[in-house]
């Protein structure tokens, strides 16, 4: 696991001193070597957290001749059998790194290289000879990568702060990515927040040749038109031998390996996957104080369990409000939630235990069919085909048991809130709609320039022109799985709440669920296998039987949420939130008009903002306001908060 | 005083849109305000607890329905009906 930068340019040369201070800004993600080639009009570079042959591995990486050189974030698991193959077909190895792998693939295969990998990567490999820099990021879009052009140059990146180490790279924010977040929750590849940074989408190559940039798709998201009819038992049985292998070749590492316990039912089977090896497995959890989002019942009964030594780590309202400048930092993307900033803790957490790397349930819920969405889109479309039914409302109610407010009201606001129309059944939004048209309400708080400058811009246009063409043949609950794997599953999860606060703190996630031999043979399953009337994940409960403790197993899903507003103003009057919130600051910055943010933030302080717009209002306010002061005014307030207080328990079977 | 519609029109603007009157968020006393997402899953509790203490009415939980509650208009004919027992 590393961070990489690099330059490569079509008209004079590149200086080292350009890419070192690039690299320098990826420290966190890197913090074990650092290496630096550059050659007249190419310069690349590594941070390199060493997990996979600390000795050999070392980056740039360069075939016998320097024809070839590449440097890389990220792991192939199969490096074992791909190197295996490569020996056969005549390739001598002078390192036993997953690099060299890519290297000497790169040999033999070209451009094609990523059809071999089982992996979660971001690379750049520059081929002297045909005067090619190819830059690559992997199937789901587990690790970033982000370019831009300056004149003749194209830079590259794990992050975007290390293009702006650049000074030719301007800093402005694109008033089309802020209404992509405020739509979507995350921005629409490759446009990100940023004016002229661009996001190499998941599963795209880019090559850059004399100049001439080409973005090309390796892998998208597929669904059959007619999925084939298989048995429940053996589906479970299929998938259960695929993830049993996921997580072998997960484990492979010279560094410690942990996992990552929420409580749910995933990361309770990876964990019982992992933990099945035996050596006793490092666990480690998140508690909060706050009980309406605590889970620690249900991660200790699977610590106990699987016999883990398991730590926890405990989670204020104001930990999380102090930490949320750095989690901005390393995210460089406004946040709707605060829910990535346990996950900054931990991480944090997980390294001072002496661990870099962990492996999570993370990509269960969008392959296997675990989010509410897909439940409520099934209601909806099935409401529609019958309006006047009383009883339909009621299985709405059902499916947010953890949302004490929404229980509280009655059937016929819900019908209305979840916008039951045969309008919308036409929509290939259909599932997103209820959330993406609240979510949108929250543009009323952008200035006038800031809505001028978005005449004419639809994202729903946008999104809608880059479906697949096989889209609208796919049944509804795959068109949904679509949306949630091509958009909040890279743009959100694997980032805010992934890679971004992970390598905050060096430390690599891992995600067996993400496996391409997994995510191929879920998407290939009928939608009833996968969500079974209403039951979500049916098949990873069949799978599970025996595997975790009846009660984690059986449990409704609780979606993994963390304490918002009431966090963020946890500090009281005076802090930097008073401060970025304040009517000068938001005229000076311009993005968001004062007035009605000083109403948000009365209503917040008489304590009558209890709802989902409000909260998400206030987080993506703040985090934007904090991007703007640390991005673009330059005046960085990260914050180092002392460690959370973590505690270990030992569990012995 | 300010007319009824008025009021509550008031109430919705600055309890739910902040304030925020321009084109884009406009609506009329007609348009439902769940459809536009002017009101969100919970904004309804926060609806309620206001016309209570306002007007000081009692409203059941069979009359939290969309035809009462779900538009300026329909709020206005409400409100009306329920203080008028009050007036007589």
């Amino acid at each position: 696991m590393c961070g990489i930068a690099g330059i490569v340019t079509s008209w004079g040369r590149v200086t080292p001193a350009r890419v070192a201070d690039m690299i320098a800004t990826l420290d966190h993600r890197g913090p074990d070597d650092r290496g630096l080639h550059v050659e007249a009009a190419v310069g690349l570079a590594s941070a390199r957290l060493s997990v996979i042959d600390p000795a050999g591995g070392r980056q740039p990486m360069a075939n016998e001749d320097g024809s070839i050189r590449v440097v890389f974030n990220g792991e192939i698991f199969n490096f074992v059998e791909l190197r295996r193959e490569l020996v056969r077909h005549g390739h001598r190895f002078r390192t036993r790194s997953d690099t060299e792998v890519l290297l000497r693939l790169y040999e033999e295969d070209g451009p094609a290289l990523t059809h071999r990998l089982n992996g979660q990567w971001a690379f750049a490999i520059w081929d002297a000879r045909a005067g090619t820099l190819l830059l690559s990021r992997d199937r789901i879009g587990v690790r970033p990568l982000f370019y831009t052009r300056v004149r003749d140059a194209l830079l590259f990146a794990s992050e975007i702060k290390a293009l702006f180490a650049d000074p030719d790279v301007c800093r402005e924010l694109e008033p089309a990515g802020l209404d992509n977040v405020f739509t979507f929750w995350t921005t629409l590849p490759p446009r990100t927040v940023f004016k002229g940074v661009s996001e190499l989408p998941p599963g795209h190559t880019l090559t850059w040749t004399a100049g001439r940039v080409a973005v090309t798709p390796h892998w998208q998201p597929s669904f059959p038109d007619a999925p084939p009819q298989r048995s429940e038992g053996e589906c479970a049985e299929v998938l259960r031998s695929l993830l049993k292998d996921s997580v072998r070749l997960r484990l492979r590492s010279d560094a410690r390996v942990g996992t990552y316990l929420s409580g749910g039912l995933d990361s309770s089977v990876i964990a019982a996957l992992t933990a099945a090896g035996g050596e006793p497995l490092p666990t480690f959890s998140i508690t909060f104080d706050d009980a309406e989002f605590d889970e620690r019942v249900y991660q200790r009964e699977v610590a106990q369990a699987l016999g883990t030594v398991h730590h926890e780590l405990r989670c204020s309202h104001a930990d999380i409000g102090q930490v949320f400048p750095d989690v901005i930092r390393h995210a460089e993307m406004p946040l709707l939630r605060t829910a990535p900033a346990p996950l900054f803790l931990l991480s944090r957490f997980v390294r001072d235990a002496g661990y870099k790397v962990v492996l999570t349930g993370e990509g269960a819920d969008e392959v296997l069919g675990g989010y509410d969405i897909f439940k409520e889109a099934k209601i909806r479309r099935f409401w529609t085909a019958f309006p006047s039914s009383r009883r339909r409302p009621l299985l709405l109610q059902r499916l947010y048991p953890y949302m004490r407010e929404l229980q509280r009201q009655p059937a016929a606001w819900l019908r209305a809130f979840f916008h039951v129309t045969r309008e919308d059944l036409d929509s290939p939004f259909f599932s997103h709609l209820p959330r993406w048209t609240l979510t949108s309400r929250l543009k009323l708080f952008l200035s006038d320039s800031v809505r001028s400058a978005l005449t004419g811009y639809d994202g729903y246009a946008e999104l809608a022109a880059r479906l697949p063409a096989q889209f609208d043949r796919w049944d509804p609950f795959c068109r949904a799985q679509y949306l949630e794997i091509a958009c909040l599953l890279p743009g959100y999860i694997l980032s805010s709440q992934g890679d971004r606060v992970a390598m905050a703190h060096s430390v690599e996630g891992r995600f067996p669920f993400l496996d391409p031999r997994v995510v191929e043979f879920a998407s290939s399953l009928s939608p009833t296998v996968k969500m079974k009337v209403l039951e979500e994940k049916h098949l990873l409960k069949v799978l599970a039987r025996g595997l975790v403790p009846e009660s984690v197993r059986r449990r409704r899903k609780q979606p993994y949420r963390a304490p918002e507003g009431k966090a963020l103003l946890a500090a009281g009057r005076g802090s930097y939130v008073d401060d970025l919130l304040s009517s000068g600051q938001l005229r000076r910055d311009g993005i968001f008009k004062p007035a009605p943010v000083e109403r948000l933030l009365a209503k917040f302080r008489d304590g009558r903002a209890i709802g989902t717009k409000d909260n998400m209002a206030l987080v993506g306010i703040v985090s934007t306001q904090l991007l703007v002061d640390q991005f673009i005014n330059n005046v960085g307030k990260g914050t180092h908060a002392g460690p959370g207080a973590g505690t270990t328990q030992v569990y012995r079977r | 005083m300010l007319d009824l519609a008025q009021e509550l029109r008031r109430f919705i603007v600055d309890n739910f849109l902040f304030g925020e009157e321009s084109e884009a968020f406009s609506f009329s006393d007609e348009d439902s305000l769940l459809e536009l997402a002017i009101i969100d899953s919970t904004g309804i509790l926060e609806l309620v607890a206001f016309l209570e203490q306002r007007y000081g009415i009692a409203i059941a939980d069979d009359e939290l329905a969309p035809g009462n509650l779900d538009s300026v208009s329909r709020l206005t004919t409400f409100v009306q009906r329920k203080l008028l027992p009050a007036m007589r």
